[in-house]
């Protein structure tokens, strides 16, 4: 130490001091190591029995805390996606229910109207056949009369004309010939 | 020393008796080493009593200093070197609180007198020495003998390691002693200048403000040298003790 010679001829002035440097003066050695052995001895006990097993015991907790914090909000945000998966799908069973009704009765309202529109058709076509048969009756009715028509007017035209009244029948049968051609 | 007008930069390191418990004399380096005793069972103790989940600040406190020494015990000595953990720990908070504690002006610093910071040295090294022996057995000695050497370069190797290895206690407790008594010394200096240019009764007077400046500098710096030698202490008692946990080079 530089400071040493320095020391000795301050000390020189100082009567109270040791003749040596402090550090380094022998006579202060024993008390200072026993005073250092109980002090050291009673720090090391009471921070390894007392105060370092109690920080690490605060540590744990509040770590344990943590994770117990995290785990409970990972259970919490399970539950809610859940919660909204379930909610969804009560929504798309509402839809497809929903759905479901709409096209029942669409389909309940079609299959009406074909009932419907089949009854009036088949009341139509009733109608129709019923109108045609009279034409055809009426026809028919009207193509027989057309043949005794002819034959009285071809009658009456060959009497005024001859003067000769032919049978009845002869007339019908020349009627009836040319109708057919 | 008041005679001459001077100030005696070594009179703070005298260790004297203040006063006297029966036959035993308490002396000024005895109350400051109950002093730090007293600050770290304060800090550690009461303040770490509420167990608070949240923790208040001497709680923090406690519990930054716990987290420190134990990441550095870990990345040093590993997760086996933990079973030293209190001893480091007691070391760092001691080392760390007498340098702190002796930078109050008219206190007392422990760690400035050789003897003591060689004691703790001794004791980092004998925990060494035995504990390497106890776990290693004779395997403890290969501390000192470097693998993949050539047999003719071995024995001086050895010879190295050897003085190497016995030279760690007295560069353990120099170190700390050094930096205490250099960094006390010189602050005392620097303050004499002060009170010397201001009895000078002359124009020196107006200089008095510079060494005061540098007083309040160096306690700054007397401050991050008092933590960084206890820190360094501490992380060096952990490298030699992971020397005794893994002798193997």
């Amino acid at each position: 130490m530089a400071t040493t010679p320095e020391t000795t001829t301050e000390v020189g002035h100082n009567g109270g001091h040791s003749p040596v440097f402090p550090p380094f003066d022998p006579s202060t050695f024993g008390p200072q190591l026993l005073w250092l052995a109980i002090i050291f001895g009673l720090l090391y006990l009471l921070m390894s029995r007392i105060a370092l097993p109690r920080v690490e015991g605060i540590l744990d907790a509040r770590r344990a805390a943590h994770e117990g914090d995290l785990n409970e909000a990972a259970r919490l945000r399970a539950e809610t996606e859940s919660a909204i998966a379930s909610f969804e799908k009560a929504l798309a069973d509402a839809h497809a229910h929903a759905e479901d009704i709409g096209k029942q009765t669409r389909d309940r309202l079609n299959a009406e109207i074909i009932k419907k529109r089949a009854a009036f058709d088949a009341e139509l076509t009733a109608n129709l056949d019923a109108e045609e048969h009279t034409i055809a009756e009426n026809q028919a009715k009207a193509m027989a009369n057309v043949g005794e028509i002819a034959s009285e007017a071809t009658l009456a035209i060959v009497r005024q004309l001859s003067g000769i009244t032919p049978g009845a029948g002869e007339a019908a049968a020349v009627v009836g010939r040319v109708l057919k051609n | 020393m008041a005679a001459e007008g001077g100030i005696d930069p070594i009179h703070q390191f005298v260790i004297a008796p203040m006063f006297h418990i029966g036959p035993l004399p308490v002396t000024n380096s005895a109350v400051f080493m109950i002093a730090v005793l007293a600050v770290a069972s304060f800090i550690m103790i009461f303040g770490t009593s509420p167990r608070a989940l949240v923790p208040g600040r001497l709680q923090s406190l406690g519990e930054v200093a716990y987290e420190f020494v134990a990441s550095t015990v870990r990345g040093s000595a590993g997760q086996d070197g933990m079973r030293f953990f209190p001893m480091v720990f007691s070391l760092f908070m001691f080392v760390l609180l007498s340098n702190l504690i002796g930078i109050i002006p008219y206190t007392f610093t422990v760690t400035s007198h050789i003897i003591v910071t060689f004691a703790l040295a001794a004791l980092v090294i004998l925990t060494v020495i035995i504990y390497g022996f106890y776990r290693n057995g004779m395997h403890f000695l290969h501390l000192f003998v470097p693998s993949g050497v050539s047999p003719v370069l071995l024995p001086l190797l050895v010879l190295i390691e050897v003085i190497s290895f016995i030279s760690r206690p007295i560069s353990l407790s120099v170190r700390l002693f050094a930096n205490m008594l250099a960094g006390h010394i010189t602050l005392k200096v620097f303050g004499g200048f002060v009170t010397m240019l201001l009895a000078s009764g002359t124009w020196a007077v107006i200089l008095a403000p510079l060494p005061f400046a540098m007083t309040v500098a160096l306690t700054a710096l007397e401050l991050l040298v008092a933590f960084l030698q206890a820190y360094v202490f501490a992380i060096l008692t952990c490298v030699y003790l992971n020397d005794a946990i893994h002798p193997g080079h």
